[in-house]
């Protein structure tokens, strides 16, 4: 399966001769445009590596670039175009994923990650903290060393 | 003959590493010296052995034998000598031999350097190192074996893949493997030190020198990497979040982290376990980004081959190091002492509050990067984490960091001041703040987190001024004085200055693409398209043939105010027995901008289509990392950090026998 699928990969890649965002695919109005290049900037262009379809220079890339294009020009908002083509390709046409039930670790992992091991530090600092502030008496061992400094001291003197 | 003599040392070099693994940790574990002295020796000769190997191996390329199956498929006689000598990491098989070299080379070098380590650490140390080459020698002689021979040998090679020939391919893979295999070397004193049971500063100051050069080594590679990605693949891009992308950057930010935490526990004495924490994490993932890449888990133009088998075999070691280096540490963590205190507010403070927001932002890229795999090997969902993601959770973290930086380089070790580091930084900052205005105001209608980027970057950069600048400004004006305190400063302190405004230069370099100009258009000769400051208008299409490829390509003249600055070529190459034609960016740099040309087609009535690009400051962002590996270059060649901790005691006990420590 995944040995077709590169094949086909392969292929398509092979026989393109065109580039990413052509000429004539742009928008006339300035306002538009711009928002058909953020929308294709968060969709992946599915038979490529981790390339969005603005970057791409597959075929299908091109398609649906267009198809965008068209949509923006039928009045259609960000999120209509984009419901559409998760309805029409999945969730995987999405480079910024959805926060949904399967993607809250995804999403939280890193903030999680944060305030958990900040969490530990800020329970480290109050200990050492509290070691720090503390005024236990000095161990023997600690007063014998402190005994020979200041004496080696005196006798520098 | 050659050839055979190299696949014979490459299999008794597994044997010496089976013996420089075994033996000294045996001799550790039973405190037997002899048993000990085993690991400088084998470490030396699976060195000498895995030289030999490989240079049959660059030998074979070098005499263009086709009767060797791994150079049929990589290379071709007619190829000029540099992509005979990188054509040998060109592919699987030869990039893990080079993995391995520099693995054994690493090794050998600890053991070269090893004066006044103790022998039982250095027989741990190099036993770790000697695990971990056994496993990837096995790995090679079973799974890819470079020097099969095949039985009836063709006329010529096939080639190197086009993307590939290119001088980057001379420079990135060696010096991103120095800095992923560097990482080896602080994972095998990490796991030595829990075997051994006792951890201090002494051995955080063997650590740190090569915590330092492997992170140097990584820095280039990442940022040669990048730069390679900008101008081979004509997107006009130099950072697209992608999964090998990503592998190396993990093991980059972690490394950082453990680079800087090294520093805490060598001035201080602190941080122990954490830093014995930090140091086997970064070398899992290191050893994680080989898997991904060499896995062909991620298919991208870093995975030469895809086969499960090998998938499994790097997965199995994996588990056997970074699991036996969790697994050692949660056992033996708590046996070590802890050191030194410091109060919140302090340079330790700081620091870590650094490995918090590094460790953070690898989690967010280590998530973003697996969680696809993750999720569509348990419930068979598909989905895509991309560049979005990562700029909501990775750069938000960086940003946050960027902020701090300035800070923690001004506070003091123990227990500092934060109102004086303010008020010492208070010119910085504002500095920082009103250029960050002043661009808003002229650029206003015009991407606002450019001002803010480069107003960040310049925090950084006068903030590490000021740092410099409070060490070295007497009491008393005397420019003399001044030139001595400079000359007097310890060279890492200019380092980690010099990293820190490198890294605000790459910060504005990256603020500034936000001011980037593209213009796709087509367009016939003569025609003028305005990019950015300049004028660039098409002067003749060209088709010609050059040492095995054909290409068809565009020129354009660049003026600026009617004055003539020079020429863009872009080109699509189809190179010989491959069908993919290549895009060659033309690039054309202006002060610390570039205009960047990217050829679409060429249609037959002569019109070309073509993205043409300004992108200003764009190379600071280069520039910087540059900078940034020069700061660690310049910390190395301290002499304080470079000097064996032994040499120092020896040195102090001889000026003053006896003086209480």
């Amino acid at each position: 399966m995944m040995r077709r699928f590169l094949l086909l990969v392969t292929f398509i890649v092979l026989n393109a001769a065109a580039y990413a965002v052509e000429p004539d695919e742009i928008l006339k109005d300035p306002a538009l445009e711009a928002r058909a290049r953020s929308i294709s900037a968060e969709l992946r262009c599915l038979v490529c590596q981790n390339q969005s379809i603005d970057d791409s220079h597959a075929p299908l890339a091109r398609d649906l670039r267009l198809l965008v294009r068209d949509r923006l020009k039928a009045g259609e908002s960000d999120t209509q175009i984009r419901q559409y083509l998760v309805e029409r390709y999945g969730d995987f046409i999405l480079l910024k994923p959805r926060v949904a039930a399967d993607t809250i670790i995804l999403w939280g992992a890193p903030f999680l990650a944060l305030l958990l091991s900040g969490f530990f530090v800020w329970r480290a600092a109050q200990r050492r903290g509290a070691l720090l502030r503390s005024d236990a008496p000095l161990t023997d061992d600690e007063k014998a060393h402190l005994d020979r400094i200041l004496a080696s001291k005196n006798q520098n003197r | 003959m050659i050839i055979e003599l190299g696949h014979y040392a490459l299999i008794l070099a597994v044997m010496t590493t089976f013996v420089q693994c075994v033996f000294p940790l045996w001799g550790a574990i039973r405190q037997d010296p002899w048993l000990q002295s085993m690991a400088r020796i084998s470490a030396f000769v699976t060195f000498a052995l895995v030289v030999l190997s490989y240079a049959a191996l660059t030998y074979a390329y070098l005499s263009s034998d086709f009767s060797v199956a791994n150079v049929v498929l990589n290379s071709h006689s007619t190829k000029p000598l540099i992509y005979k000598i990188s054509g040998v990491w060109s592919n699987h098989e030869g990039s893990m031999m080079l993995w391995v070299l520099i693995l054994v080379f690493f090794a050998a070098l600890v053991a070269f350097r090893s004066d006044g380590m103790p022998e039982r650490l250095l027989a741990s140390v190099l036993s770790v190192q000697g695990a971990i080459a056994f496993a990837f020698l096995i790995f090679i002689v079973l799974t890819s074996n470079p020097f099969l021979r095949v039985g009836d040998p063709p006329a010529d090679g096939q080639g190197l893949n086009p993307i590939l020939a290119d001088p980057g391919l001379a420079i990135h893979p060696p010096l991103l493997y120095l800095g992923y295999v560097g990482f080896s070397v602080a994972f095998s004193f990490a796991i030595g030190a829990l075997i051994h049971g006792r951890i201090d500063a002494i051995w955080a100051r063997f650590v740190r020198p090569w915590t330092l050069l492997a992170w140097i080594f990584l820095t280039l590679g990442i940022s040669m990497g990048s730069y390679w990605a900008y101008y081979e693949l004509g997107w006009g891009g130099w950072w697209f979040w992608d999964p090998v992308e990503n592998a190396s950057l993990m093991p980059w930010l972690m490394g950082t982290a453990l680079l800087h935490s090294t520093i805490v526990m060598e001035k201080r004495d602190a941080l122990k376990v954490w830093t014995i924490l930090l140091s086997i994490l970064t070398f899992s993932l290191s050893l994680l980004g080989t898997f991904l890449v060499r896995s062909g888990v991620i298919t991208s133009v870093h995975s030469f081959a895809s086969d499960p088998g090998r998938g499994l075999f790097i997965l199995g070691i994996l588990v056997v190091f970074i699991g036996g280096g969790l697994l050692l540490f949660a056992l033996r963590a708590s046996s070590l002492k802890q050191g030194g205190l410091f109060a919140p507010v302090s340079r330790e403070g700081a620091l870590v509050l650094n490995n918090l927001f590094l460790a953070a932002s690898t989690v967010a890229v280590l998530v973003g990067t697996l969680y696809p795999l993750v999720l569509e090997t348990f419930s068979g969902a598909k989905i895509s984490v991309g560049a979005p993601y990562f700029n909501l959770t990775a750069v938000p973290l960086f940003i946050i960091l960027l902020v701090l930086v300035p800070f923690g380089q001004s506070l003091a070790w123990k227990r500092g001041d934060l109102l004086g580091v303010m008020q010492r930084l208070l010119f910085a900052f504002g500095l920082s703040v009103l250029a960050a205005l002043i661009i808003f105001a002229f650029t206003t209608g015009g991407p606002v987190m450019a001002p803010v980027g480069i107003g960040l970057g310049l925090w950084m950069i006068l903030g590490s001024a000021t740092d410099i600048f409070i060490r070295i400004w007497p009491r008393r004006f005397d420019i003399s004085h001044i030139f001595a305190r400079a000359w007097g400063l310890p060279r890492s302190a200019w380092g980690t200055a010099l990293a820190h405004a490198g890294l605000g230069i790459s910060v504005i370099g990256i603020a500034a693409t936000a001011w980037g100009v593209e213009h796709i258009s087509l367009t016939k000769a003569g025609e003028k398209i305005i990019v950015g400051p300049y004028t660039v208008a098409l002067e003749t299409s060209f088709k010609r043939s050059g040492q095995g490829f054909r290409e068809e390509g565009a020129r354009f003249l660049i003026t600026r105010d009617d004055q003539s600055l020079g020429a863009l070529e872009t080109s699509k190459r189809v190179h010989a027995g491959r069908e993919m034609p290549t895009t060659e960016a033309g690039i054309e740099t202006f002060g610390f901008g570039q205009l960047y040309a990217s050829l679409n087609e060429i249609l037959p009535d002569g019109r070309v289509s073509v993205h043409l690009y300004w992108k200003p400051l764009v190379t600071l962002i280069w520039g910087g990392s540059l900078l940034m590996a020069l700061g660690g270059a310049l910390s190395l060649s301290d002499r304080r950090v470079r000097i064996t901790a032994a040499e120092r005691v020896s040195r102090a006990t001889g000026k003053s026998r006896g003086a209480p420590a």
